[in-house]
């Protein structure tokens, strides 16, 4: 399955080793991985998220990256629940013959999951991380 | 339907679900109907600018439809990755 959305933390090199093994044809294989960091509202944050839409949002993302690109593999993995600071909260992979292909689909999708994936981040002190102008204009950018 | 709610829209109604009938045509005409209920209603839905509404799981803007719906969930701008 190629979207998880899950409380547990993820193995990005046994992520990136499944995708690849036991094929050689792919030449590309991007990795992001998004990290909780240390804001002023506190150590920890917490994930809230939309069981159902969530992993429909997510299928949907992948689903318009790989007409977009010429994909041979792409995983995505989102956490929620409560999440120290330094703690992996997303990964995507993509795998493509040319590395322009796996690039390009991992920005698009991270993009997308930062404004169109139903995840809402509350900080340990209490306030809501508000949704960043930037995040919705980055979208622009793949009309 | 259920109508659901999430983040501080959440807490500010105070209950993650509810079921609500409603004849209400359209998520706008719902907004009104339940701003018109309760006090706590009217703060969730002050700014509606901040207010992004999903049916049966699918973002859609506040002139959906409501025919036939099962699902509507009411939530702030999304914040993932």
């Amino acid at each position: 399955m190629a979207i998880s959305v899950q409380a547990e933390d993820f193995d990005v090199g046994a992520e990136m080793a499944a995708m690849s093994a036991g094929r050689a044809d792919i030449g590309a294989l991007v990795s992001f991985t998004g990290l909780v960091r240390d804001m002023a509202g506190g150590s920890e944050m917490v994930l809230e998220h939309y069981p159902g839409m969530t992993e429909k949002a997510l299928a949907s993302i992948e689903a318009e990256a790989r007409t977009r690109w010429e994909l041979q593999g792409c995983r995505i993995i989102h956490r929620y629940g409560a999440l120290a600071a330094g703690a992996q909260i997303v990964l995507v992979l993509t795998a493509s013959p040319h590395r322009q292909a796996a690039f390009e689909a991992a920005e698009f999708i991270m993009d997308f999951l930062k404004s169109r994936a139903p995840f809402w981040k509350k900080e340990a002190g209490g306030g809501w991380v508000d949704a960043r102008e930037a995040d919705e204009a980055a979208l622009g950018r793949w009309a | 339907m259920q109508v659901l709610y999430f983040a501080w829209m959440r807490e500010r109604i105070g209950v993650p679900k509810e079921e609500v009938e409603t004849s209400a045509a359209t998520v706008a005409d719902l907004v009104e109907e339940l701003k018109a209920r309760e006090e706590r209603y009217g703060a969730a839905f002050a700014d509606m600018a901040s207010v992004r509404v999903a049916v049966d799981q699918e973002l859609t803007d506040m002139d959906a439809s409501l025919e036939g719906v099962r699902e509507v969930a009411f939530f702030p701008p999304m914040t993932g990755g």
